[in-house]
């Protein structure tokens, strides 16, 4: 037995399955958003490169965010993992396609010179920006109306729903939400890190998105609200119990997805960190001040994502159609000695990550230009 | 239980996917070392052309590199989409290496790949160095702990049962860390990749040499290679993977399969060079045998039996029933909602796996007959013919890398490398590491079935319950998507390789290149 309690560990791995979350937003998240803001902002071959270059020298690492965020939920939240990427099946897959894209777009379209190979290959990049954008936030707003999926006596799940299920209005409006809230942060990464007409350009988009982002945030708020039925567990549940779902049962109520807010008004700091940030990018842009209104968007990225969590806490993973069910903190996660195994290599490993991290952006500092691309074109993207 | 062709088309869906990835792997653990390898020359000697041959070398690696990750996302999304109930059944312990795989050795590749590339001239030829070396460390780290995880597959060490949550729990993470069959996988598999990552170089610079172009990079291409090839080569082959194949029954099975051994034989087995195994009549046909080798390889001893397939089958029959006790037991414990199994039934709950066989020929298991018994037993013999075959030609590969580095270590010792019978025979042989490669994943895989963790969890009960026709659609987008890009990337390849160093650097600066199209 690890010497840390499981409730504890538990409620450690949620908060850190919620910073990975951010941590992928936040840092990869500039590059989806700059990609798909490149039919925008980039209009010839040369600004095109520059885009790329801005984010090419720290998209990789970025993207481990989220290749980590997969692994921790298969380490820590086993039967989440198992759910939701097999219930998301054909979602997964687009996700997959997109991800698959993007590395090769990168390194292949600059390449070479015929003017149809890089037009497919920018075409790839957007669809590699605007796709897991999309399908990330339309796959989390469905978190909040719960999916089809029930479990056996042997904890085998099955899922009743298709693609088109995933599709309705609320989780399209999620999708928005993550869509603009990912232009504006690469918008203001573009901002930052390329100068003249195309960094005009894109702090012209992210100050739009950073509206558009306000808008749909605070129209998503009122839907929760007053349209949906957010689930409680009923009864008291045992934080420490064997992970095992079918042990609880659970009711579902309108508004329930705000109770948390109620109970610990503290928590109102995530959707205000979000307006703030939200609009503190928008006056720092006008204000022409690049860096900080970059941190700013970081800051209402983290707030958006920690409002979702804080709303659905406890639960990972409602089931619609079976409510009993549901995933949640104290009932879907690995064996403490797990947890405990994985909290230690994680206090270890990723303070070095972030030190060596911040290392790559200290020497990528500065604006890319046009006359760097022509003296080191040879080693960029 | 998901449905035959359900976890058919998954089973073969994992297989290409694995396989098409591992065409972008072994060169990434080979070629990232050969990148430090000269840089290091560079900076130890200041000479530029050999940070001209590194640039060279790098862009290529970049190709491939990306490839590489593009292709990688897909595995670990696939144990979730497709193998859900595995993924349920065995994350506690699984999901864990892959999990600091990512902690450890991804962030650190992905994170210096990019400065490798945008770094040259905004850091110190020592601080490049580190960063290069740094993807180096980061991609066989990566290696380390993915094999970590495939081993636990192989040989499924510090872990029980837990009846209260359904599923395996770790018991010993020291046990799953320093497990006998990862430790032997991991030197076979990088060793694997020098051996590809040393013949690209060693192949390139011979077509090089043929066509008396960049006969100066060419030259000290190949010298690199030779050597770092034939300690590499030396080192699969010397240190093969067989090593791991005794530490347990299904192992045990395993190597049986591979030999065509279907008796015990009085120890030190002999070892069959060629023959025709036949799975009906259980015997092997027209063979060839070294007497005392298999014994002397698989048990490291003169007096160790090396069991045959018949004894094996006997063996599983006798765990199936043992596992059908454990079937029961696990019933009243779930029924009392205990989450301790009591002593006298921890051994027949080990064997819960080989009850499970049975649910391939009835749901209600505890019912079963003799024969059904006897049916589940025979089920853990993998394809013994297809093992035997594949498992020749990959040690006969290895012996060949042997000689060909050892050939090309000669010649460039003595400096007499433009030789056109040595430069074609070095060119013709690029395909064959990965060829090799590919045949050792189909014996380690193929091998440990029916398991998909062995004596565990049948492969047909880990596949998720979905609807076949997603998985038509996903495998059919993966044959078009991946073969798409698999022309792509060669393209590119093929033509950065004609183009050649100094014109590679001139061209991708945007301006078309004068030798450009002209090959």
């Amino acid at each position: 037995m690890p010497p840390i309690d499981y409730a504890v560990l538990r409620f450690l791995w949620w908060a850190f399955l919620g910073l990975l979350l951010i941590g992928f937003a936040v840092t990869d998240g500039f590059d989806l958003g700059a990609a798909l803001l490149q039919p925008l902002v980039a209009r010839n071959d040369t600004e095109k490169r520059l885009l790329l270059n801005a984010v090419g020298p720290v998209w990789e690492g970025n993207q481990v965010w989220l290749i980590l965020g997969g692994g921790a939920a298969f380490a820590a939240w086993p039967p989440l993992y198992a759910v939701s990427f097999s219930g998301f099946y054909l979602a997964m897959f687009l996700v997959l396609a997109a991800l698959i894209l993007r590395p090769v777009a990168f390194t292949f379209r600059s390449k070479l010179e015929g003017v149809g190979w890089r037009r497919i290959w920018d075409w790839a990049f957007f669809v590699s920006g605007l796709g897991p954008a999309l399908v990330f936030g339309v796959a989390f707003g469905n978190l909040f109306l719960g999916v089809p999926f029930r479990f056996d006596e042997t904890l085998r799940v099955t899922y009743e729903g298709g693609l088109l299920g995933l599709l309705n209005p609320w989780a399209l409006l999620c999708g928005l939400v993550s869509v603009a809230m990912l232009a504006m942060h690469g918008g203001t990464w573009l901002a930052l890190k390329t100068e003249g007409p195309l960094a005009q350009r894109a702090r012209s988009a992210a100050s739009w998105a950073s509206i558009v982002l306000v808008a749909l945030f605070t129209l998503s708020g009122l839907w929760i609200a007053y349209g949906i039925h957010g689930y409680v567990v009923q009864g008291t549940i045992d934080p420490t119990a064997p992970s095992n779902p079918m042990d609880k049962s659970v009711l579902r109520a309108v508004g329930a997805w705000l109770a948390n807010y109620g109970i610990h008004r503290w928590l109102m700091i995530a959707p205000a960190l979000a307006y703030l940030g939200a609009g503190a990018t928008w006056t720092l842009l006008r204000a022409g001040r690049s860096l900080p209104a970059f941190l700013a968007s970081g800051v209402a990225v983290a707030g958006v994502i920690a409002t979702g969590g804080i709303s659905l806490f406890p639960f990972l993973l409602p089931s619609s159609i079976d409510p009993r069910s549901s995933l949640t903190v104290w009932d879907a996660s690995s064996s403490p000695t797990t947890l405990f195994i994985m909290l230690v290599a994680t206090a270890i490993f990723l303070p070095i990550v972030v030190a060596y991290t911040g290392w790559v952006f200290r020497v990528m500092r500065g604006p890319v230009t046009a006359d760097e691309l022509e003296r080191d074109g040879d080693n960029l993207y | 239980m998901p449905s035959f062709d359900v976890v058919d088309l998954s089973r073969l869906q994992f297989a290409l996917t694995a396989l098409y990835h591992f065409l972008f792997v072994p060169l990434t653990l080979g070629l990232s070392l050969l990148l430090a390898v000269m840089e290091s020359v560079y900076v130890m000697t200041g000479r530029t052309i050999w940070k001209e041959l590194t640039k060279f070398w790098g862009t290529l690696f970049g190709i491939n590199f990306a490839m590489g990750v593009a292709t990688g996302i897909t595995m670990e999304f696939q144990f979730g989409t497709n193998w859900a109930y595995y993924a349920h059944y065995v994350g506690d312990i699984f999901g864990a290496p892959l999990a600091i795989e990512g902690l450890m050795a991804f962030f650190l590749e992905a994170s210096f790949i990019g400065l490798f590339f945008f770094g040259w001239n905004r850091l110190s030829k020592i601080g490049h160095l580190v960063v290069t070396w740094l993807v180096a460390i980061g991609s066989n780290l990566s290696a380390l702990w993915i094999l970590i995880a495939n081993a636990w597959m192989q040989h499924p060490v510090g872990a029980t049962f837990n009846p209260a949550t359904m599923r395996m729990e770790v018991s010993s993470f020291y046990e799953v860390l320093f497990n006998p069959v990862a430790q032997a996988k991991f030197v076979h598999t990088v060793s694997a990749g020098y051996v590809t990552g040393a013949m690209f170089v060693l192949s390139i610079g011979a077509f090089y040499l043929l066509r008396g172009r960049h006969a100066e990079i060419a030259r000290r291409s190949i010298t690199v290679a030779a050597s770092f090839g034939l300690a590499s080569a030396l080192s699969v082959v010397v240190l093969g993977d067989e090593s791991g194949y005794t530490a347990g029954l299904n192992q045990q099975m395993k190597i049986a399969a591979i030999e065509a051994m279907w008796e015990t034989e009085p120890p030190p087995a002999s070892f069959t060079i060629i023959g025709f195994p036949n799975r009906e009549t259980e015997t092997t046909r027209y063979k060839i045998a070294v007497p005392w080798a298999l014994g002397l390889i698989a048990t490291r001893s003169l007096d160790e039996p090396v069991e045959g397939i018949k004894q094996l089958v006997k063996a599983a029959e006798q765990r199936v029933r043992n596992g059908l006790i454990g079937y029961k037991n696990l019933a009243q414990l779930r029924a009392r909602h205990s989450a301790t199994i009591p002593p006298d039934m921890e051994s027949p709950i080990r064997d819960l796996g080989y009850a499970l066989l049975l649910k391939r020929f009835r749901p209600d298991i505890e019912n079963a007959t003799d024969d059904q018994v006897h049916e589940a037993a025979l089920s853990t013999v993998p394809d013994v013919a297809a093992l035997f075959w594949t498992f020749r030609f990959m040690v006969g590969f290895g012996f060949y890398f042997v000689v060909l580095f050892a050939i090309a270590f000669y010649l460039a010792s003595v400096r007499q490398l433009e030789r056109n019978w040595f430069l074609q025979m070095a060119l013709w042989s690029l395909p064959l590491p990965w060829i090799a490669a590919e045949l050792g994943w189909i014996v380690a895989e193929y091998g440990r079935q029916p398991w998909i963790i062995d004596g565990v969890l049948p492969t047909f009960l880990g596949a998720s319950s979905e609807p076949a026709g997603n998985i038509w659609f996903s495998l059919i987008g993966f044959v078009l998507f991946y073969s798409t890009l698999a022309v792509v990337d060669v393209y590119l390849m093929v033509k950065y390789v004609r183009l050649g160093p100094r014109v590679t650097a001139a061209f991708a600066r945007g301006r078309p290149a004068p030798a450009a199209g002209r090959h």
